[in-house]
């Protein structure tokens, strides 16, 4: 049970591929962005970042209704891992996000719609864990997340559309047109290189999501032979 | 315009993180792993001998 399946090694192998052919897109294919320069390159990264860890969200909604309808433990097992996953990816979105604002935007931070949106999102599924810590049981533990996931799903449009709804120093990327300050048109190799990051970050959330599966059945395969052990 | 010498410190400090989480995040379902895998066979060796 626990060998590699080899899908999972030629997943794993492509992700590592494309994510080097992504790195030599932003830096060798990408143009220069004329007023932020070399800054912007972390643009792709960062983008893809977000895309991953808002994606991640979603599916581990979708994983808590599967749950809830068929009260199968490894659906639990998946909601975890893309909450996991997706909490680590969207927190380097935010941290490649401040560190590209300081030359732009001469800060580090500011409170702006999109920031503050995006903090509590990272908020809601960082207690996600905190809160899964505290209760002992499994069936009640696993409705619990379900539920909290699915409710925590709802701040993904709302980050996601936080730009657009309310007035934002942050650019529109996707979907343009934006007046936002320091916002600047994507040239089609810029554009190819944002498409081909975003395809990449996909696969590479795929892999780890498997990975990260396969150590949660792992996990509870330990918590069962403690049990009878105890017994 | 932002100066390049800036413009390059920030893009190299921004994937400098990118590319430690994303490695610290890796290692960290690896060790898990190992540690599981641990845990497991001495519980089956105690279950054995049970």
């Amino acid at each position: 049970m626990n060998r590699q399946p080899k899908a999972l090694i030629y997943l794993t192998i492509l992700s590592v591929i494309l994510f080097l052919g992504a790195l030599a897109m932003v830096f060798l294919y990408a143009p220069l962005e004329v007023v932020m320069n070399y800054v912007q390159k972390v643009f792709y990264f960062h983008i893809s970042n977000a895309w991953v860890g808002m994606l991640g969200f979603v599916a581990a909604a979708v994983a808590g209704v599967i749950y809830l309808i068929t009260r199968e433990l490894k659906w639990d097992i998946v909601e975890m891992a893309a909450v996991e996953i997706s909490t680590v990816f969207f927190l380097i979105a935010i941290i490649s996000g401040s560190i590209w604002a300081k030359p732009t935007w001469g800060t580090y931070w500011l409170w702006d719609a999109r920031l503050t949106t995006a903090t509590i999102l990272e908020m809601i599924y960082l207690s996600y864990f905190l809160l899964r810590q505290g209760i002992e049981d499994q069936e009640r533990r696993a409705r619990f997340g379900a539920v909290y996931t699915l409710i925590g799903a709802v701040s993904v449009p709302v980050t996601f559309l936080s730009i657009r709804i309310w007035q934002t120093i942050h650019p529109v990327v996707i979907g343009g047109g934006s007046s936002a300050q320091d916002s600047f048109g994507m040239t089609s190799p810029m554009l190819l290189t944002m498409l081909f990051c975003l395809f990449t970050f996909s696969v590479i959330f795929a892999t780890l999501l498997w990975y990260r599966v396969r150590l949660g059945n792992l996990a509870e395969q330990v918590e069962q032979l403690k049990q009878k052990i105890t017994q | 315009m932002i100066a390049y010498a800036i413009s390059i410190k920030y893009m190299v400090a921004a994937y400098a993180v990118i590319l430690s989480v994303l490695t610290i995040y890796i290692i960290s379902l690896f060790v898990r792993w190992r540690k599981l895998k641990r845990d497991l066979q001495t519980l089956d060796a105690l279950d054995k001998e049970k």
